[in-house]
């Protein structure tokens, strides 16, 4: 194996993103007091001029493969990337504030350092690269779910992150095992052409696909692989848990479709069903305990349960619109739930509180965080002009298209049961009182980085919902990889 | 290139909206002004439009395409035809009513006016589009901001109930659709190779009877609900009852039309034989509102619900007038969406300024109003004359051609729904009496004050198109003719 250029072009972002990583070391160290937060500034900034670097210089040709089969350069891997990047570069400026996260170098390390396994899990082609990609993003995540040393439920937190998620991850390595003792290969390419040609048995690698399933599934959050979602997103630090619904659940999104798509089409329509009643149950079961909730942190986190559901109609419609409405879901939903995090954080850093019923009065107290707040939840209900409207009805659309209108009905039914509760919370937020009626002397003041990540979000989330189309032709591009 | 006229009244209200909202919230007064500023121009474009589209040329006019999305087949395509010109006067008629009427909001201006101006682009963007997937869009962004309007600037007893419920069977109807507009644009693609939400296309691209058959339930009726069809109206009364005065005027005189004009456009249009099909289900249902809408409008002692049931009448008259798929029929429909909506949208006005004085909306503790608010009483003299038809008002050029349509598919339906003409005439008959003519109750007496400046300019604006329309018919008639003509292609007769 020998060194070409395109080796480096293609981990390009990874090399800057440990370039970044020890900077943060070193220069650290150097700040005193106040100003150590400025590691948020130096982070943020960081990542975003990665993404900048990368799109000029990083961005793939044809698709190739490389370093011994280990990681495939193309657009699919490279777009989920930028997006990762992105996600890390705005919760980057949301933990700035953070009383705990905020001031500590080692937290945006271990940001850095789950964005560069995040990365690899996009671009990884074989199953071991994979099986690494994934514990190299979800360590570092263990660690920040329970930064929060001093308070129990982040301890809680982290500790249950970790215990389910070295289970499903076990259960998964030992698919992967498997699949390697009856093909022979780790490579998903060379999986793929075998369970073609009849190599691969298709009951065996059935059987296998459940079991990784499992360990995906967590990822995304799917039921019934769910249940940690919640506990971990209350108690978590609230960057945090932004991060893991975002990042980490495309993270898992993009695994899920190079894998089976690429290493078994040939039982697609098999694989393919197993996944679209899941979707369904996920949906209606994130919805339906959703509305229940009175903490807004689990309440999202439901929601984004839900979401995962949506997002998966575009997996299992195995069609390259699929695919295509896929990514961009998952683009949209980033930089929407991103967005509620952002506003649930700044919100709390005031209040101290994360119960819906403290929203009353929100509009009232800091009118831009409550329009930023509509924003998002409308867009998360599927409401236009917002990119919440466009991506569902590609989704749908992608599943009709493939005949699978019950699930289109299921998804359709699903997001009015969605709409009801996020109107619940903008009705606090819009129309109830603080106790008092005196919202004028309890301002919310935003800080400079939440300011600006918020405005940065609305704006994208706008720009989703009306000029979808150079979107829309990007995550085209990458679905293209695929077919 | 000319100028793009349409896409202008759509977006106005939009800008204007995202403007007042980047305005200080205490500068209440610069955010009315601008709000005013922003409607009058929507309005005097709207009438613009209404006066130079060409009748003799018929046919979609003022046209504009755009690629939105062409990997998908999605355009921006807007276009106004005989049906929908009236329909676009009528939303900037009751626009611009609406920000006189709501010149005294006090309570959170900016966003009041913000969430309206929204709420306007939304229904302005359904009338005008030819694409379906715009359709939706702005389906949608018509729906969701009444949520706010009415939860926020309600009134207090009913509004969080009124608004979750009415936002939710909107939202349910319209998603219904969608999954119809889904099936046609896919089947449309294996039939004719073509990518395409256009409508135009979508007219021409042959759906089979049976798929017709399954898919116009869902897509009409899905729609339908925002026309307030029986037995889908149970959010309308409430609906327009929590709403502030300027949302009940948008709610009954512009949203419902919105759902008749969908459910025309996509249902009928798309899908005439799926029409032709069911026309005598929709015929009984829309029967069974004309009548049970009138009934229970009597039995009202809130004059809010009153009109809120007469809206479910009135509008059942228009689904009548649709389901007769014959020329008198639908012209009396497209007729009759124009004259319900600005004589509700009038009803509406002048029942908040009772409200906003009395404080009370009930009909057995009001009278003697019409000595104080002269100006209102006419005004609602001459809406309860449109709204029992006749002649000389919009009333009548509006529902006689929708009976004599009915009267040539199904004679019996026509005698059935003019009952509702009786109980129509009983109940405004009763309401003038006893609001406006009866000695004022003691409470009252001196509470009262008459109605102000810009009341009277809204009051006026309507009142003068309903009397124009009743005397000279051929400002509107012949114009909605020419779409109801299109629509008469596409059911293969005429």
């Amino acid at each position: 194996m020998s060194y070409t250029p395109i080796m480096f072009f293609s981990i390009l972002p990874e090399i800057l993103l440990l370039v970044l990583g020890l900077l943060i070391l070193v220069v650290e160290p150097f700040w005193k007091g106040e100003s150590r937060r400025n590691a948020g500034w130096l982070t943020a900034g960081g990542l975003f001029a990665i993404i900048a670097v990368s799109l000029f210089a990083g961005r793939p040709g044809g698709p190739a493969t490389l370093f011994g089969g280990m990681l495939r350069y193309d657009w699919l891997g490279f777009f989920f990337k930028m997006m990762f990047i992105f996600g890390a570069a705005v919760t980057a400026m949301f933990m700035m504030d953070h009383e705990t996260l905020g001031k500590r170098g080692e937290s945006y390390l271990l940001l850095i350092a789950a964005t560069l396994g995040m990365n690899l899990m996009a671009a990884s082609a074989d199953l071991i690269m994979l099986y690494l990609a994934i514990e190299t993003t979800s360590i570092p995540l263990y660690v920040l779910a329970g930064f929060m040393l001093s308070d129990e439920r982040s301890t809680e937190a982290g500790f249950k992150y970790l215990l389910y998620g070295a289970l499903t991850s076990a259960i998964m390595l030992y698919g992967f095992s498997l699949l390697f003792g009856f093909a022979g290969t780790t490579n998903i390419y060379e999986l793929g052409s075998m369970a073609v040609t009849g190599q691969l048995s298709l009951g065996v690698a059935l059987g296998l696909v459940i079991l990784i399933v499992v360990g995906l599934g967590f990822k995304v959050s799917i039921v019934p692989f769910h249940f940690w979602a919640p506990d971990v997103y209350t108690g978590a630090p609230t960057p945090v848990a932004g991060f893991l619904s975002t990042a980490s659940k495309a993270a898992g999104f993009a695994v899920l479709t190079r894998l089976f798509l690429v290493a078994f089409p040939s039982i697609a329509y098999d694989w393919a069903s197993i996944l679209a009643v899941l979707a369904a149950i996920t949906m209606t079961l994130g919805n339906l305990v959703a509305l229940k909730q009175s903490n807004i942190k689990r309440m999202l986190a439901y929601s984004s349960v839900a979401h995962a559901g949506y997002a998966m109609i575009g997996v299992v419609a195995v069609t390259e619109l699929g695919v295509t409405s896929l990514v961009f879901y998952l683009l949209a939903y980033i930089l929407t739930n991103l967005a509620a995090f952002g506003i649930v954080m700044a919100f709390g850093r005031i209040t101290g509180s994360d119960e819906i019923k403290d929203y009353a009065g929100m509009s009232r107290r800091s009118p831009g965080l409550a329009i930023a707040m509509l924003v998002a939840f409308l867009s998360l209900a599927g409401m236009p002009p917002f990119g919440g409207f466009v991506a569902k009805v590609f989704v749908f659309a992608a599943a009709v298209q493939v005949n699978m209108v019950w699930l289109a009905v299921v998804g359709i039914l699903n997001s009015i049961v969605g709409l009801y509760y996020y109107l619940t919370v903008l009705k606090v937020v819009y129309l109830y009182r603080m106790e008092g009626e005196d919202e004028e002397a309890h301002p919310i003041p935003l800080t400079r980085p939440y300011a600006i990540s918020l405005v940065v979000l609305t704006i994208g989330i706008l720009l989703l919902g009306t000029l979808f189309a150079p979107w829309f032709g990007l995550s085209g591009a990458a679905a293209l990889n695929l077919f | 290139m000319t100028f793009p006229i349409l896409s202008v009244i759509v977006f106005t209200p939009i800008a204007a909206g995202m403007l007042i909202l980047l305005m200080p919230a205490q500068r209440k007064n610069e955010v009315r002004v601008t709000a005013l500023a922003a409607a009058t121009f929507a309005l005097l474009l709207s009438i613009w439009v209404y006066f130079t589209y060409d009748s003799s040329a018929a046919g979609y006019q003022f046209q504009e395409t755009h690629n939105w999305l062409p990997a998908l087949g999605i355009g921006y395509h807007v276009g106004v035809d005989g049906m929908s010109t009236p329909l676009v006067l009528l939303t900037g008629v009751v626009m611009f009513t609406g920000v006189l009427i709501s010149w005294g909001i006090e309570d959170r201006p900016r966003e009041f006016f913000a969430f309206l101006f929204i709420l306007a682009s939304g229904v302005f963007g359904v009338f005008v589009a030819l694409d379906l997937f715009q359709l939706f869009f702005f389906y949608e962004i018509a729906v969701f901001p009444m949520f706010l309007l009415i939860a926020i600037w309600g009134w207090v007893v009913t509004r969080e109930y009124a608004a979750m419920k009415l936002t939710l069977y909107l939202f349910i109807g319209s998603v219904v659709s969608l999954v119809g507009a889904l099936a046609m644009y896919w089947i449309a693609y294996q039939n004719t190779g073509v990518l395409s939400f256009d409508m135009l296309h979508l007219e021409q691209a042959g759906f089979s009877d049976q798929f017709q058959i399954i898919w116009f339930l869902p897509v009409f009726l899905g729609f339908a609900v925002l026309g307030g069809i029986w037995p889908f109206h149970n959010w309308s009364p409430d609906g327009h009852v929590a709403a502030p005065t300027a949302v009940s005027m948008f709610h009954a005189g512009v949203l419902m039309k919105l759902g008749a004009f969908a459910a025309l456009r996509v249902g009928i249009m798309l899908l005439p034989q799926g029409a032709q099909f069911w026309s005598p289900l929709i015929m009984a249902f829309a029967a069974i509102a004309v009548v049970y809408g009138a009934f229970i409008a009597f039995m009202q002692d809130d004059m809010k619900y009153m009109i809120g049931f007469s809206s479910v009448s009135h509008m059942g008259l228009v689904m009548l007038g649709l389901s007769t798929l014959n020329k008198t029929g639908l012209t009396g429909a497209g007729v009759q969406m124009f004259s319900h909506g600005i004589m509700t949208a009038l009803f509406f006005a002048v029942t908040g300024m009772i409200y906003d004085r009395a404080h009370t909306r009930q009909i057995s503790e009001l009278g003697g109003m019409a000595k104080i608010m002269p100006f209102a009483a006419v005004g609602f003299i001459i809406g309860g004359l449109v709204s029992m038809g006749m002649p000389a008002f919009s009333g009548f050029v509006a529902e006689f051609p929708i009976f004599m349509g009915v009267w040539e598919v199904q004679p019996w339906v026509a005698i059935i729904a003019s009952i509702s003409i009786v109980i129509t005439a009983a109940y405004i008959m009763r309401n003038i009496r006893d609001v406006f003519f009866r000695p004022m109750p003691e409470n009252l007496e001196g509470h009262i004050t008459d109605v102000n400046v810009l009341d009277k300019v809204a009051i006026v604006t309507v009142c003068v198109l309903m009397i124009a329309i009743g005397l000279v018919p051929s400002l509107m008639v012949p114009m909605v003719q020419t779409g109801v003509e299109n629509i008469l292609r596409l059911l293969g007769g005429a």
